[in-house]
């Protein structure tokens, strides 16, 4: 895909979601109320339209060819970048996806392993899998920053982070540190 | 004059308590560390760190993060210089002398340079800023909802008049970050509004956090990713010679660069005040006057150290100028200091120039802060230059995926919710392919923070008018700013129009 071809699809994706946007605002009244003002609506309402204006206006820069991405015949992603930012892209996705567990159409997708070992896989992944690290810094760095997430977070602030199925291992740690009420 | 002594005396109390002391240290040299970063700079750190600060009360969560502010606009130099990339956009124009003199090497000049010129910078730019906000401050506590939709309308016209992106995209995404912070309940009639797919966690709005963190850390290292592989790790890194002895002998020399200091100063204090501007436009534009001041121009470009202290002081002292309608007027002049912004909503304070009179602890300790905040940057900088440059060794793939974590774990723990996490993966994606194809996000995370203000000014105002849009003419403040603002909207396509005619009178030539 060129940049040009990414420029057109993201104006008309845009496009589409000002539409969205305006639709979903009209569900208040977006005109004028005698003694209350503004209808509820009338804010989103007229700044999507707005919004749909300049998605209309980059549509015709993209014809003319006068901005610089509608210009622009090279790759919108350049050879490696896909496999570098994309797979991140996704690892986060799993990784998030893991915290909580993640359930799609009613149909379970990723088991609700928690945070902790989310962040932990994650780290495996980019440290030892992208960054190609040895062993031991792999080892190091994924089981360094979840303990640190874990005492910075859960210990000091005093904010839980989901644990999913893992939650029974923590409550011995908690009783230690004289938080078993969290 | 003796009431602003005896105020900015008190905040050095708050200021010197040993817990802000050590957050002003903390920050520093986080800011340092962030700034020297490849990529990374202030609005960064600003976002990914914010959550952190629940561990403190507002007085201390600012200071940390003003010193950060601060103490990235020093580190920023740091990887222009010794890697000739820019650590932070707003230290581009660092690189223009600062790396000729690293390969010369002197980039213990350049360090030095830079350090001192953020310091005098910074310290100038306070002393102006603690000057002018009392009064504006004063003058501000007469504005009513028309003025404060007048001042928004300005600082949105600024992006558009200013910015010099493509003005569609720029309408754009000022529009889309008003209507997203629309999201969640009507405060006026509240109903529920813009619940997207009848999703009900939408009801409870998007937080200005999620999108901040969103693309300014998942999107901006998404980004840094991207242009990781493009230089394909062919910089490198330069040798500094660091010795006292050479420190010394280096800030002496810079004595004879007092009035290019002094000139950045002034001028990106100002430039920071406009919320469109700021560091980088600030920087750049010290740059090129510090070149036609100078009696060799031809030098710039080539290791004059002039090209790298003119840029140094200015974005310093924009970044104190963003704070100055942040702190006064509740608007913010930085992305950054719209964080900042977002950051006292969320502990609980208003902005605005009611702070002045209602929090003076906060305020003034504030700004008693930013003068330590420089001192200690600048002792950290030059006592620790070889340790900001070992920052510099550390491979990308060690650090990116400690970053990614704070962003995903400090996403969740405002608001303890899994939807906040989703979002913000949402916005880091949709923002980093926006910016691809040369969206300005800046003015959306300002209008996500901005939003639920301008829209409250806006009924209000036309409620007591009666829905007449004359209200924002006829005031005596709101109209002046009015009309500028509307020049401002209108300047793009002034010069438009003047280009076409001059194509014209040059055709039928």
């Amino acid at each position: 895909m060129t940049v040009r071809t990414a420029e057109l699809l993201m104006a008309l994706l845009m496009a589409a979601f000002s539409g969205y946007l305006m639709i979903k605002s009209a569900e208040l009244p977006y005109g004028w109320i005698p003694d209350e003002g503004p209808g509820g609506g009338a804010w989103p309402f007229w700044l999507s339209a707005i919004m749909l204006i300049c998605c209309g206006a980059m549509l015709v820069n993209w014809v003319r060819g006068t901005s610089a991405p509608s210009m622009s015949r090279e790759r919108f992603f350049q050879p490696g970048v896909l496999r570098d930012s994309g797979s991140v892209a996704v690892a986060l996705f799993l990784t998030i996806g893991v915290f909580e567990g993640l359930t799609l159409g009613g149909v379970p997708v990723l088991p609700a392993l928690g945070a902790y070992v989310g962040i932990f896989l994650f780290m495996v992944f980019y440290v030892g899998i992208l960054g190609r690290h040895s062993f031991m810094t792999t080892a190091l760095f994924s089981i360094i920053v979840p303990v640190a997430t874990f005492m910075f977070f859960e210990l000091a602030l005093k904010i839980i982070l989901p644990k999913g199925m893992t939650e029974p291992f923590f409550l011995p740690i908690f009783k230690y540190f004289g938080l078993a009420g969290l | 004059m003796t009431e602003i002594f005896g105020l900015l005396m008190d905040g050095f109390g708050v200021a010197l308590q040993p817990l802000n002391l050590a957050l002003i240290v903390f920050g520093c040299a986080a800011g340092l560390f962030i700034g020297a970063m490849p990529g990374l700079g202030s609005v960064n750190g600003v976002a990914i760190l914010l959550p952190l600060t629940y561990l403190v009360p507002p007085t201390g969560a600012i200071i940390f993060l003003a010193a950060l502010y601060y103490g990235a606009m020093y580190g920023g130099a740091i990887s222009s210089i010794m890697l000739g990339i820019p650590g932070a956009s707003t230290a581009v124009a660092t690189t223009f002398d600062g790396r000729p003199l690293a390969k010369k090497g002197l980039a213990d000049k350049a360090l030095t340079a830079a350090a001192v010129a953020s310091f005098v910078g910074g310290t100038i730019s306070v002393i102006l800023f603690t000057l002018a906000a009392p009064p504006l401050a004063h003058v501000a506590l007469v504005f009513g909802d028309p003025e404060e939709f007048a001042l928004m309308m300005l600082a949105f016209a600024t992006f558009v008049g200013l910015g010099g992106d493509d003005i569609a995209k720029t309408i754009f995404s000022i529009c889309i970050g008003l209507v997203l912070a629309a999201v969640g309940f009507d405060t006026v009639s509240g109903e529920p509004r813009l619940v997207f797919f009848d999703i009900t966690n939408f009801m409870d709005g998007i937080k200005f956090l999620v999108l901040a963190i969103g693309i300014y850390g998942i999107g901006e290292m998404l980004w840094t990713i991207e242009e990781n592989r493009r230089a394909g790790g062919v910089s490198q890194l330069s040798e500094a010679t660091v010795t006292w002895k050479r420190t010394v002998a280096n800030i002496r020399g810079l004595l004879a660069t007092w009035k290019t200091m002094l000139m950045g100063s002034v001028l990106g204090y100002f430039v920071g005040i406009l919320p469109a501007a700021g560091a980088t436009p600030g920087s750049l534009m010290a740059y090129g006057f510090a070149k036609q001041m100078s009696k060799e121009p031809d030098s710039f470009g080539k290791g004059n150290v002039e090209g790298v202290v003119a840029p140094e002081a200015a974005n310093n002292a924009a970044s104190t100028g963003s704070m100055l309608p942040m702190l006064t007027l509740g608007i913010p002049g930085s992305p950054t200091t719209a964080i900042l912004l977002g950051g006292m909503v969320l502990w609980g304070l208003e902005p605005g120039p009611r702070l002045f009179t209602e929090q003076p602890e906060f305020v003034w300790g504030l700004i008693a802060s930013l003068y330590a905040a420089n001192v200690v940057a600048l002792i950290l900088n030059v006592a620790f230059i070889p340790l900001f440059i070992w920052v510099l060794k550390l491979p990308f793939t060690l650090l990116a995926p400690v970053i990614f974590v704070l962003c995903l774990v400090g996403g969740y723990a405002p608001n303890q919710s899994m939807y906040d996490v989703w979002l913000m993966l949402l916005f880091g994606v949709v923002g980093y392919l926006m910016r691809k194809l040369d969206y300005p996000l800046a003015p959306a995370v300002l209008a996500v923070v901005l939003g639920p203000l301008a829209e409250r000014a806006l009924r209000q105002s036309l409620l007591i008018s009666g829905g007449e849009v004359s209200i924002f003419f006829t005031r005596a403040y709101s109209g002046p700013i009015m009309v500028v603002a509307i020049i401002l909207l209108l300047l793009p396509l002034g010069l438009m129009l003047r280009r076409r005619l001059r194509g014209v009178q040059a055709d039928s030539q």
